[in-house]
């Protein structure tokens, strides 16, 4: 049996970076993310890798830009400011094509915030963020373990629809330790890039662009761009269900919420109260299809972020208007407990319509 | 017969969309004719600001990439770091890296990036319909200062290229001009000079190209040649402000 080693989220994740032949970040400090830079800062010119403090986050994430068209496979980690500021250009990496990821370690929002765990740039993450008709690949790890798995994955998918891929988890899987194996599982070798710029030796010059203006040109582009996100959605959804089959009720969330939602779970279960789980692992593409399903059997839904609401948006357009969806949030880096969830799944239950 | 003058091979033999007469299309054949002088144009990457300039892809034959504005000295970084054997310059406007650029052009020429930036001030937004730049001169009316550039309101002419000669990562710093042949002959051998610098593998190099927006000033071309002498380079002296002579220093 593989070993298992005692580490922090945020290590994994840059062990996972670099187990992916992840060797380029540019990043700029920000809590409570710090032990990715801090780490990769010590691992990445070992192995001759790149790392570069940036002066800024819009730097960092068009360093970023530079390198993935450069051919490398390359990343960046913030935090909420920092990943506002990186907006614009994970659009422009979106338009031209261009495959990196980026990890953020959510803190509370809106503004600057503290870094206590939160859930609230869901929406941001998955509706593209920036500006323009594009989305990013999110995934959301729940253990130190798929922070690690995760972080692969994340690379793997994002060349294989030249997009950038985000992953979004908060402090709790960045900061806690858990046993971890680190098989470099499902890590692809990089894949050739043709496309990247390399200089034109020995064929026509390239370029990579995102303005197009002759006539129709830009529809046309916008136009292939959705064609990867659909097959994004037919090929690349991630999700862990539990007791999907033969439950009165289905709990849907994500990330660190989801752990607590477990231990409901199974609170509930003692009292012979029997509750499935579906947890997104991507959030984009959504998991729509087994939402569907599930609801049909089970049409009494909750979901539990650490939000106002935010991916309830997205079951509610999985599931036809009549069915029961109840929705319970923390924000604000307030956590729920499982008590909490109990309560809100007796409600759910309880609850005669509404 | 011997030939004398030839369109560079690195540059694309197209009709542009630069207005007739930019001097935008004489810096464009700088850069090509420094690219086929060192023979680099099959290793060299471009990146383009975003300003009348963007297309620099559909120009020059050679691997290019367009960054948001501001921003190419990263996008340049991260290529650079990437391929450090590769020629990487960047083509920037003055809207582009003397204002809403200002941080990635200063921290990019302080980490020593080996790149060159070919700066081009014409004192005015070009692309978005002559507003104010950070270089427009005082006095000056573009768009946005319908009444003259006022130092009270708009602050003063920024000079880039003295700015940048004062950080230890810039090896090559200079101003020249394109306002007439011989201005542009000088300016030839400064681009030259920074691709030379970059290729042995110095620092920054930054050539800032005092250039004419007849379109937007509102005069005729020769009229904008005219401004650039009597004008703009009173304010924008021209000369060489930093010139490393060795690799290593400090
Ligand atoms: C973030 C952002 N803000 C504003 C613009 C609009 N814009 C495009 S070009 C430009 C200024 C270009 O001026 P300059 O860099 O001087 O280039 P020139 O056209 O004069 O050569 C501006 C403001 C933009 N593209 N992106
Ligand atoms: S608007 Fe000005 S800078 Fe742009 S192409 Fe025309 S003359 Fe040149
Ligand atoms: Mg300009």
């Amino acid at each position: 049996m593989a070993e298992k080693t005692l580490l922090k989220g945020n290590i994994a994740l840059a062990q996972g970076a670099i187990a992916a032949g992840c060797r380029y970040y540019f990043g700029y400090p920000i809590t409570p993310q710090n032990d990715i830079p801090e780490y990769l800062s010590g691992e990445l010119p070992k192995i001759g890798g790149t790392f570069i403090q940036a002066e800024s986050e819009v730097a960092s994430i068009n360093m970023v830009m530079g390198a993935s068209a450069a051919g490398a496979r390359v990343m960046t980690s913030s935090s909420g400011p920092g990943i506002s500021l990186m907006q614009e250009g994970m659009s422009y990496m979106a338009g031209s094509e261009l495959p990196a990821l980026v990890v953020n370690v959510m803190r509370v929002g809106p503004g600057l915030g503290g870094i206590a765990p939160t859930q609230g740039d869901y929406f941001q993450a998955t509706r593209g963020g920036g500006h323009g008709d594009y989305f990013n690949i999110v995934l959301a790890p729940a253990s130190v373990q798929e922070m690690f798995d995760l972080a692969i994955k994340a690379f793997d998918l994002s060349d294989k629809y030249r997009n950038p891929a985000m992953i979004l988890c908060d402090a709790v899987l960045g900061q806690m330790k858990e046993p971890v194996i680190l098989e470099e599982k499902g890590a692809e070798a990089p894949p050739a890039r043709p496309w990247a710029l390399t200089g034109a030796k020995g064929r026509k010059p390239q370029f990579l662009k995102t303005l197009y203006l002759s006539d129709g040109e830009q529809e046309a582009h916008n136009l292939e761009l959705k064609e990867k996100y659909d097959l994004m959605r037919k090929e690349d959804v991630l999700f862990e269900g539990k007791g999907l089959d033969d439950s009165e009720i289905v709990i849907v969330a994500f990330g660190t919420v989801s752990r607590i939602v477990k231990t409901a779970i199974q609170m509930a279960g003692d009292e012979g109260i029997r509750v499935g789980l579906i947890r997104p692992i991507t959030l984009f593409p959504f998991p729509v299809e087994v939402v569907r399903r599930t609801v049909k059997k089970i049409p009494k839904v909750l979901v539990v972020e650490m939000n106002t609401g935010q991916m309830v948006e997205d079951v509610r357009l999985s599931i036809e208007d009549k069915v029961k969806l109840r929705f319970y949030g923390r924000p604000g880096g307030g956590i729920p407990t499982p008590e909490d969830v109990l309560r809100e799944i007796k409600v759910t239950l309880d609850e005669k319509g509404f | 017969m011997k030939k004398v003058f030839s369109r560079p091979k690195s540059l694309v033999d197209c009709q542009t969309h630069f207005c007739p007469g930019c001097t935008h299309g004489t810096a464009h054949r700088l850069v090509a004719d420094a690219i086929d002088h060192f023979g680099v144009r099959e290793k060299t990457i471009g990146v383009s600001g975003v300003g009348c300039a963007v297309f620099i892809y559909d120009y020059f034959a050679f691997d290019a990439i367009e960054a948001p504005h501001g921003r190419a000295p990263a996008v340049a970084t991260g290529i650079k770091r990437v391929h450090p054997d590769k020629i990487v310059f960047t083509y920037q406007g003055d809207g582009d890296l003397a204002s809403i650029g200002t941080s990635e052009i200063i921290h990019t020429a302080n980490r020593g990036e080996s790149i060159t930036v070919i700066f081009i001030n014409n004192t005015v937004y070009g692309m978005t319909g002559g507003q104010m730049a950070p270089t427009t001169l005082l006095g000056q009316k573009t768009t946005t200062t319908p009444y003259g550039r006022n130092f009270r309101n708009d602050g003063y002419p920024i000079r880039m290229a003295e700015m940048l000669a004062t950080l230890e990562g810039v090896a090559y710093s200079t101003r020249v001009s394109m306002h007439n042949a011989k201005e542009v002959l000088k300016a030839k051998k400064a681009v030259r000079k920074a691709f030379e610098m970059q290729i042995a593998d110095m620092g920054l190099t930054f050539v800032e190209l005092l250039s004419a927006c007849h379109t937007n000033w509102r005069v005729k071309p020769l009229e904008g040649q005219k401004r650039v002498e009597e004008e703009m380079i009173p304010y924008f002296t021209l000369g060489v402000f930093k010139e490393r002579k060795e690799k290593d220093f400090l």
